[in-house]
């Protein structure tokens, strides 16, 4: 939606990188011409991206400038959406599910020891090193591996307090640690043997 | 009723045993002679859907082929579009996820039957932002099927121009609802319009739009090939074929499954989830259909079948198919209070009954879980839910109500007791 006299973008130092212009450009020409506003989520994921992940004013502006809407729609669209950070996170983010199935299966204990782990007192603290950063956040729809986090953008499944800690302890020293189940299960398959599907290789998990 | 083996399976990688990409697709029949689906014609495909009985698998139940078949006849002044609702954000389910990241393929290749029976040449698929893996394997089969002609100007070699591209969304359960995900695919807030006009007269960009789920679109090409009887064996009629299930909560092994509709909800978790934790007398309730179905009490579970039309007269719903199981352990009241902070959490804001309703309802069930209430206020709790319920745009109002009617029916009781247990401490303390 376009008005004719929008104050002008306060789009201050911020600026798409060239590779994420490139980026850019194929993501608008997803959608048919004049409709380009379709691609201001995946705008704001490569600013977010760029800027450490989270999403300042500059960059909602400039987004706004780049697909030609009026800010105040881009403002809106930054404010309503969840995965939009609209203050400082830390280099790993940790979003921990707090919704039934997963509280069923202990979320509340996994929030207790990332917090304690990372030695912050709530969630959304930023930790002393700037590396770690805790929130709650309803059903990332991994029930059935519950329960289980989200890291920048991975999932990390069938947690419990030891394995929780253990990823932390890794992410910090550096490590690259396995996404989806840290028990070692295919998927959301069951445990053990497979009641369907039987054939077949456990290849490509 | 017809048991289901793995011959009769259609989502023959659910767990991501074998390759995604195209090569394994194409080992699994996937992208085989599909330009014969579509030289079946349009009226041909919808007929064909209609007939298999094939009831929407986002949680409605609406029967797809009716659905498809309201888009209108090809117009050069407005194209039609197909749109797969991948949002997948009811708490409990975890289906599509599945589909979308261990068979890509076969989603693709539905969207090209269903995009075709509607007169669409572009499809999005629009996926829950928390889906990065999921999204980046779409991406990548996508790119696949257009490298392999698949998709293009002549998908297939059927003579039809056909594209599909992912987008991705950023959080926020409410983008579930059509109308909403629309909004949010125009690149706007995701909040739900008003109906009529219907997506099917206009929708996305103000164009012919049916917005479906993923399980919906994989199994179309499925029941093309195999045809509506193959299909109709399973289940029981008006509630045909097979079904993604997603168990979790307190069984011994949480998993998803595809079985035939119908099966009982007993056989399906011992069966395949390793049985109720401390085994079935164990078991408290069960949620059948995601949060937003109510929930059902053990001696209802004994006998229950999964299916639509059955769980609707027990007066709950299959939702999503997405089990989620409770056991004697659980604080029932919190469980249910929990969901209500997620409905609090994602109600949109925009009519007021739910934006307002939804605090209320959390804010009133926190208490009851502390017992910090009087007993007055499970009724008034009661009333405020049938406020809410029925007097909204979408129905994210209803889906906050009857969670909480369904604790009230079943566990009021449970609600006094706890309210006792409070006034009883505070008498002592003082």
């Amino acid at each position: 939606m376009k008005t004719s006299s929008f104050p002008k973008a306060k789009t201050g130092d911020f600026k798409f990188t060239e590779e994420n212009l490139r980026e850019a450009e194929k993501l608008v020409a997803k959608y048919p011409e004049g409709r380009q506003a379709s691609a201001i989520i995946s705008m704001f994921y490569l600013a977010q991206k760029q800027n450490d992940g989270w999403l300042p004013p500059e960059a909602i502006e400039y987004v706004a400038e780049y697909l030609d809407i009026a800010p105040i729609r881009a403002h809106e669209v930054a404010t309503f959406y969840t995965m939009f950070n609209l203050k400082p996170v830390g280099t790993y983010f940790i979003q921990v599910c707090r919704t039934t199935p997963c509280w069923l299966r202990g979320s509340e204990e996994i929030l207790k020891a990332a917090l304690e782990k990372i030695g912050v007192s709530k969630a959304g603290d930023v930790s002393e090193d700037g590396l770690f950063s805790v929130v709650e956040v309803e059903c990332l729809g991994a029930c059935c591996n519950a329960p289980m986090v989200q890291i920048n953008d991975w999932y990390y499944e069938d947690l419990t307090v030891e394995s929780i800690s253990r990823i932390i302890d890794e992410l910090r020293a550096g490590k690259e640690v396995a996404i989806g189940s840290q028990t070692g299960r295919l998927t959301s398959a069951p445990e053990g043997e497979r009641t369907t599907l039987k054939e077949g290789g456990d290849a490509d998990a | 009723m017809q048991m289901l083996e793995d011959k009769d399976r259609i989502f023959t990688n659910l767990y991501g045993q074998n390759d995604w990409g195209i090569k394994g697709a194409k080992k699994r029949g996937i992208w085989d002679n599909t330009h014969a689906l579509v030289a079946l014609g349009r009226e041909e495909i919808v007929n064909r859907m209609k007939d298999s009985g094939l009831r929407g698998r986002g949680g409605a139940g609406f029967p797809a082929g009716i659905k498809w078949s309201f888009m209108p006849k090809e117009d050069q002044s407005r194209p039609s579009y197909l749109v797969v609702n991948a949002d997948e954000s009811e708490p409990g389910s975890c289906k599509d996820r599945e589909i979308m990241r261990n068979d890509p393929h076969r989603l693709i290749e539905g969207c090209l039957i269903a995009g075709f029976a509607m007169g669409a040449h572009t499809a999005y698929i629009y996926i829950r932002g928390e889906y990065y893996l999921e999204s980046t394997r779409l991406e990548t089969a996508v790119e696949e099927a257009r490298a392999a002609g698949l998709l293009g100007k002549d998908a297939c070699g059927s003579g039809w121009a056909f594209d599909v591209h992912v987008h991705r969304g950023a959080g926020a359960y409410i983008c579930g609802e059509e109308t909403a995900l629309l909004e949010s695919l125009e690149g706007k807030k995701g909040q739900p319009r008003l109906k009529p006009p219907f997506p099917a007269a206009c929708g996305l960009y103000g164009c012919p739009t049916t917005v479906t789920n993923v399980e919906t679109v994989a199994v179309s090409p499925t029941i093309l090939r195999r045809g509506a009887d193959w299909w109709k064996q399973f289940g029981r009629e008006n509630n045909t074929g097979t079904k993604i299930f997603s168990i979790s909560g307190h069984v011994n092994r949480p998993c998803n499954v595809e079985e035939a509709m119908s099966i009982p909800l007993r056989e399906l978790i011992e069966k395949h989830a390793g049985g109720v934790r401390g085994g079935w007398d164990n078991l408290l309730a069960v949620i059948p259909g995601g949060s937003s179905v109510p929930m059902l009490p053990k001696h209802v579970c004994d006998t229950m079948t999964m299916d639509f039309d059955a769980l609707r007269e027990a007066g709950s719903g299959l939702g999503t198919a997405a089990v989620i199981v409770m056991d004697k352990s659980t604080d029932v009241i919190e469980a249910i209070c929990r969901l209500s902070h997620f409905y609090q959490h994602e109600s949109c804001g925009q009519c007021t009954p739910c934006r307002e309703g939804t605090g209320w309802m959390f804010r009133l069930m926190q208490r009851m879980v502390r017992g910090e209430a009087d007993v007055d206020e499970i009724d008034m709790l009661w009333d405020v839910t049938k406020q809410v319920e029925g007097h909204t745009i979408c129905a994210l109002g209803d889906a906050a109500a009857w969670p909480i009617q369904g604790l009230i029916r079943n566990f009021r009781p449970e609600m006094e007791k706890r309210i006792e247990a409070y006034k009883q401490a505070r008498r002592a303390a003082e």
